[in-house]
């Protein structure tokens, strides 16, 4: 692994690689005892990992939801599901590599696993389109959120998009329609749907997959009705004001659970969810099974009935 | 939604909105084919450039007159207003931007809803101002939305949303996002209910509007030539840095590509929409 550090985490990677040298010195050199000295700066170091990641701001959550490292919808696939067969495309006109899906085991259980995919590196990226979906990939996860209520199996869709692709194809082959589908589709469906949103929840291209019976988000990850980019270039007249739209749109975790927009927050490993895969993944699986175990106890219109309570009642407003 | 903020932030001191549509004074000059026409013959023409059928905007208002039967619309939820909830400020307040639409507006939010008859057939109508904050959704106006199609299913009657938004509403942050989940499961419900909803396209309809409540009639008509996307046109050029072919994102665009059902002209607006109401609702 390529190792990759935002700026502000600078000082913990630095003091890391510091203690590491002076184990690897104490091994080689025979005679050197170092003990006392890397004790104190593993204390040093904890401390300044509790500094640095407990007080992140609404922008360095974003950056950490956006880290090159942290782990994306195949990754978490390969730790939770016992097994996973992909299934691709949307039967009409393609298959959109941004987007995975298919059917898991999950805890023994069959799970349609649906979830937006970035790529790793440039050829990766490029094949993934940044996480960006065209209607394809849409009406493909629709697609196949129908094969899951057919057969009566639950579904868990990821989310980590910086939004739909704004493209001459997009438009031309119904971006908004492809959206707007799935919004009512999935408001329908009768088999349950829990939601995380595991880095970024890019406006509508996130929401096509998270109008689910749970929608959680993992501490670090973002949710936002555009990008900081996008609403700072339009109020403020200029992308370099990102960072004071994060905080004005009130992106995190914390800020969505408060607005009453998401239902839970997965704890992440100190530091974010790059730093410990494995960790992250059975926080995430812990919480699925929890709630789809509670979902299991309702009827097929309780679901729909408690899908539809659960966005009737967001927004904030005066007035009777 | 930057298209049509950039134009209007240009000319920040156009307070009067009605120079923003029809300009007043005895000529103006068509926005789109650039002939002066006699502003009388544009007002008596519901506002459409009798030279080229440009359809100026215009506000909710005008639009309910032109829809409904004479004196049947019955206003409700009008005193449903905006908090701030995230006390949002970039250059200006989330709450001077309100201040400011109110009072260029007369309305209280950038829809506007009630209960009427269109050619004697009782109707829910719910009608966007793009003069109010550019007719964007916030929690206010997803929440009318919601209600009009609550009361579209009380009523036992057809639905009709005449949309002109530039998206949803940054300052609400994700709670603006989430009215479009919230609008869109409401018409699931009228769905099950088998009960008309027409959905009226006009210039512009993008962003989150258009991803969801607005491509989700029953029939999707537009008026000619509107701007209609997902993405604002600059969005979109700034990402594939390449010029968008003449007459993207237009209705006739649209239609062409199978995303509308028709193109209707101003003149033929009410009738259409009286026709497919009468149709569905016979049983
Ligand atoms: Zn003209």
């Amino acid at each position: 692994m390529v190792e990759y550090y935002l700026d502000f985490e600078k000082p913990v990677y630095e003091l890391e690689r510091r203690i590491s040298e002076l184990k690897h010195m104490e091994t080689e050199e025979s005679g050197v005892d170092l003990t006392d000295d890397i004790q104190r700066l593993e204390k040093k170091l904890e401390k300044m990992r509790h500094e640095v990641y407990s007080k992140l701001g609404r922008w360095q959550r974003t950056l950490i939801a956006r880290h090159p490292m942290r782990p994306y919808t195949l990754d978490f696939i390969d730790l939770l599901a016992d097994r996973f067969v992909e299934l691709h495309g949307d039967r009409s006109y393609a298959d959109d590599k941004s987007i995975v899906a298919g059917v898991g085991t999950f805890m023994g259980e069959p799970l349609m696993i649906i979830g937006h995919q970035k790529g790793r590196n440039t050829k990766e990226k490029l094949m993934r389109n940044f996480g960006m979906s065209h209607p394809e990939g849409y009406r493909k996860a629709l697609r196949l959120m129908k094969l899951a209520q057919q057969f009566h199996i639950p579904i868990l869709t990821l989310v980590d998009t910086p939004g739909a692709f704004p493209g001459i194809e997009a438009e031309e082959r119904g971006q908004a329609e492809a959206i707007a589908r799935n919004l009512i589709e999935m408001a329908d469906l009768t088999i349950p749907i829990v939601t995380v949103i595991t880095g970024e929840g890019g406006s509508g291209g996130a929401l096509a997959l998270a109008v689910a019976n749970r929608v959680l988000m993992m501490e670090n990850s973002i949710y936002s009705v555009i990008s900081p980019e996008g609403c700072a270039a339009i109020l403020w007249k200029s992308q370099d004001y990102a960072k004071d739209a994060a905080e004005a749109m009130k992106v995190t975790a914390s800020d969505s659970l408060e607005l009453g927009i998401i239902d839970e927050i997965v704890p992440e490993p100190l530091g974010g969810a790059h730093r410990d895969y494995p960790a992250a993944a059975a926080a995430i699986g812990q919480a699925v099974k929890r709630h789809l175990e509670e979902l299991g106890k309702l009827t097929p219109e309780e679901l729909v009935e408690d899908r539809w309570r659960r966005f009737r009642k967001i927004g904030v407003f005066q007035g009777p | 939604m930057v298209s049509w903020f950039r134009r209007r932030s240009s000319r920040p001191e156009r307070s009067d909105r009605r120079k923003v549509s029809v300009p007043e004074g005895l000529w103006i000059k068509c926005n789109n084919c650039g002939e002066i026409v006699y502003s009388r013959e544009i007002e008596r023409n519901l506002k459409v450039c009798p030279k080229c059928d440009y359809h100026f905007r215009i506000t909710a208002r005008e639009r309910i007159d032109l829809l409904v039967d004479a004196g049947s619309f019955e206003e409700f939820d009008s005193s449903i207003e905006s908090l701030d909830p995230l006390q949002f400020r970039d250059s200006q307040k989330y709450f001077d931007r309100i201040r400011t639409s109110k009072k260029k507006t007369g309305l209280t939010e950038a829809v506007v809803s009630g209960s009427c008859t269109i050619e004697g057939k009782r109707t829910i109508l719910s009608v966007f101002d793009f003069f109010f904050m550019g007719g964007s959704m916030g929690s206010v106006v997803g929440e009318k939305v919601a209600r009009a199609i609550e009361r579209a299913i009380q009523d036992r009657c057809g639905l009709v949303i005449v949309s002109s938004s530039g998206g949803a509403r940054m300052q609400e942050g994700a709670l603006s996002l989430m009215q479009m989940a919230k609008t869109s499961a409401a018409l699931a419900k009228l769905r099950r209910l088998h009960l008309p909803f027409i959905s009226v396209l006009t210039d512009p309809t993008t962003g989150g509007v258009t991803a969801s409540f607005a491509m989700l009639g029953d029939v999707i008509l537009a008026e000619p030539k509107a701007l209609i996307g997902f993405a604002g046109p600059r969005v979109i050029e700034q990402t594939i840095r390449q010029e968008l072919p003449e007459g993207f994102q237009r209705s006739e665009f649209l239609l062409e590509h199978g995303m509308v059902d028709r193109i209707v002209n101003r003149k033929e607006l009410k009738n259409t929409i009286a026709f497919l109401l009468d149709a569905f609702t016979r049983q």
